[in-house]
């Protein structure tokens, strides 16, 4: 229970100065500016739904890589064939954000009920090794796929469309972004209080003495990792429409290895800890990564300080441990 | 005779040459405490796992309210109402007393995907918890989280979440180790309580505390049963005194 109030400023500091920088890049015309802060967004509402699965339930997924390239893959796909004027799944005109995000989010939570139903029956590094290694198979099959782009990736030529807005504009875009990331942790507030939530942080713990008291953990950690990958999915999805741009390489292992920094960065399990960790992570590749091809030794650099020094990341060192009452 | 609540059909089970279970048939009565006594290396924990469900026997039955629960998971059998409570206090460490507690009723209940309704908001959850803990005397403790309390105190938590849980028996695995004097007397009194709720199956060391509680004792030596009776029959059995109690004369 967050009943810690340097832990409510700090969220509303991240949450509205995600909101307040770009709306005066927005007055100032910098469309750059927003444009970092929209990644931002997506790769925080990634690590949201990542911090479900690793923060919640200590489901270390070295793989979520994947659902947020198949979310982009979705988004890519749609585009494409709207843009040849072609059907998706029997939809005609299929680039719209409304009907993409579903289609998104169902497709990353079925692979991840697969993927799920075969890796959790592990724990520790064999589970690591497993998301890992699903996640690279579904890396080559796209790579490999030559209908859609192989390893060149698939050119988004149009943004796909949310009605009412024009999301070729840079504003337009990061507003729905950010609509849906605040979502995203209310969903994940809301998970982590519920009973769900409280079984789900217990088998983390302590799985033994969940299943002595009759939760199977293997159920609860297969719907937490479903709905993990859910999330980051949708935010695969934006990250497409972003960069016009549906990328094999948004399913590497590196993308995996960057959620979990995010995570660790700004505070495993803490609600607004992807956030910090974000803005950190696209903020050293926006400065540093100007100036050197090397700026993720940087970012290692911080990464090392945090895990020897600051345990639990940003949210931890200004607010304070978490107490889970 | 009434039927057993739980009852062990020719368990056996071995590791590689070792056979850490050996024929073992026990059964425990509605309303009795049955106390499984045993050396270090008997064979208890492997009984208690399989008898829980973590350790798949190699051969024999668990029957459990007259249902054959041999195959079923550690979760499954805790649902039909077996309660245990862990030799190392195995708790939920960053949780408090309450939510350990409140954990085991929300298991009890059934009721664990449930996404919307914050758990800690949850009054008549909160009251019930409250209420257990302060049965085993832990009231003044509930918001503390459990790796803070003390070693007794974590002893009494686990007995709470067993008490959450409203089983049909209670398998307690040496619920005194390492408790003071002056906590092991409590809770002998607590536990002669306790049995008029289920019968219990207490695996304990404390020889002084299981001759003060047991209705029957049975004494595992290598994975066997080597007697089986009343405390005055066991106290008399020389293979007993022999493999166990140590022939002090």
């Amino acid at each position: 229970m967050p009943d810690n109030r340097r832990e409510y400023a700090l969220n509303a500091v991240l949450a509205l100065g995600l909101l307040l920088v770009p709306l005066w890049a927005y007055w100032a015309g910098s469309p750059f500016t927003i444009t970092v802060f929209t990644r931002i967004a997506i790769f925080a509402l990634a690590a949201v739904g990542l911090n479900i699965a690793l923060g919640l339930g200590g489901m270390v997924s070295f793989g979520h890589a994947v659902y947020f390239g198949v979310g982009g893959y979705v988004a890519g796909i749609a585009a494409q064939h709207a843009f040849n004027g072609e059907t998706f799944l029997g939809i005609a005109g299929a680039n719209q954000m409304l009907i993409i995000w579903p289609i998104a989010m169902i497709a990353a939570g079925l692979l991840a009920a697969v993927i799920g139903a075969f890796s959790l029956r592990t724990s520790g590094i064999f589970f690591i090794m497993i998301t890992l290694a699903f996640a690279q198979m579904v890396y080559y099959f796209a790579i490999s796929w030559p209908t859609y782009g192989g390893e060149d990736g698939l050119p988004i030529y149009v943004r796909n469309t949310f009605p009412g807005l024009n999301t070729m504009r840079p504003w337009n875009l990061f507003i729905l972004c950010w609509c849906l990331l605040m979502l995203a942790i209310g969903a994940f507030a809301l998970i982590r209080a519920s009973r769900f939530g409280a079984a789900l942080m217990a088998i983390r713990q302590n799985p033994d003495r969940v299943a002595a008291v009759g939760i199977s953990p293997f159920g609860i950690k297969l719907a937490a990792f479903v709905i993990s990958a859910m999330i980051t999915g949708l935010a695969g999805a934006l990250m497409a429409d972003l960069s016009r741009f549906a990328s094999p390489a948004a399913m590497a292992w590196t993308m995996s290895g960057e959620l979990i920094v995010i995570i660790i960065l700004g505070g495993t399990g803490r609600l607004f800890g992807p956030v910090a960790g974000a803005a950190v992570l696209v903020g050293f590749e926006v400065i540093f990564g100007g100036m050197t091809e090397h700026w993720r030794l940087w970012l290692g650099l911080v990464l090392l300080l945090t895990v020897l020094f600051a345990r639990g990341g940003i949210v931890t060192l200004i607010a304070g441990r978490e107490r889970l009452g | 005779m009434a039927d057993p609540v739980l009852s062990l059909s020719h368990l056996s089970k071995s590791f590689g040459a070792l056979k850490a279970t050996d024929d073992v048939s026990l059964t425990l009565m509605p309303g009795e405490i049955h106390a499984l006594i045993g050396p270090n290396g008997a064979g208890k924990s492997t009984l208690i796992g399989q008898i829980s469900g973590r350790i798949a026997p190699d051969a024999g039955t668990i029957t459990f309210k007259g249902r054959d629960i041999t195959g079923l998971s550690v979760a499954q059998r805790a649902r039909l109402g077996l309660g245990r409570s862990f030799q190392i206090s195995s708790l939920i460490p960053e949780y408090s007393a309450r939510r350990n507690v409140m954990l085991g009723l929300q298991a009890r209940q059934g009721h664990s995907f449930r996404f919307l309704k914050p758990v800690m908001r949850d009054r008549r959850l909160k009251e019930e918890a409250g209420a257990i803990l302060s049965k085993v005397g832990l009231a003044g403790r509930a918001s503390v989280p459990s790796a803070e309390l003390s070693h007794g105190e974590r002893r009494l938590l686990e007995i709470a979440v067993a008490l959450a849980l409203e089983p049909a028996c209670f398998l307690l695995d040496e619920p005194m180790a390492g408790m003071g004097a002056e906590g092991v007397g409590a809770l002998v009194d607590f536990l002669r309580g306790l049995k008029a709720q289920a019968p219990i199956l207490l695996i304990e060391h404390d020889m002084d505390a299981v001759f003060a509680l047991a209705d029957r004792l049975s004494v595992l030596v290598y994975g066997r049963i080597i007697a089986s009776g009343s405390v005055e029959e066991i106290r008399n059995d020389p293979a007993v005194r022999e493999a166990y109690l140590g022939d002090s004369e």
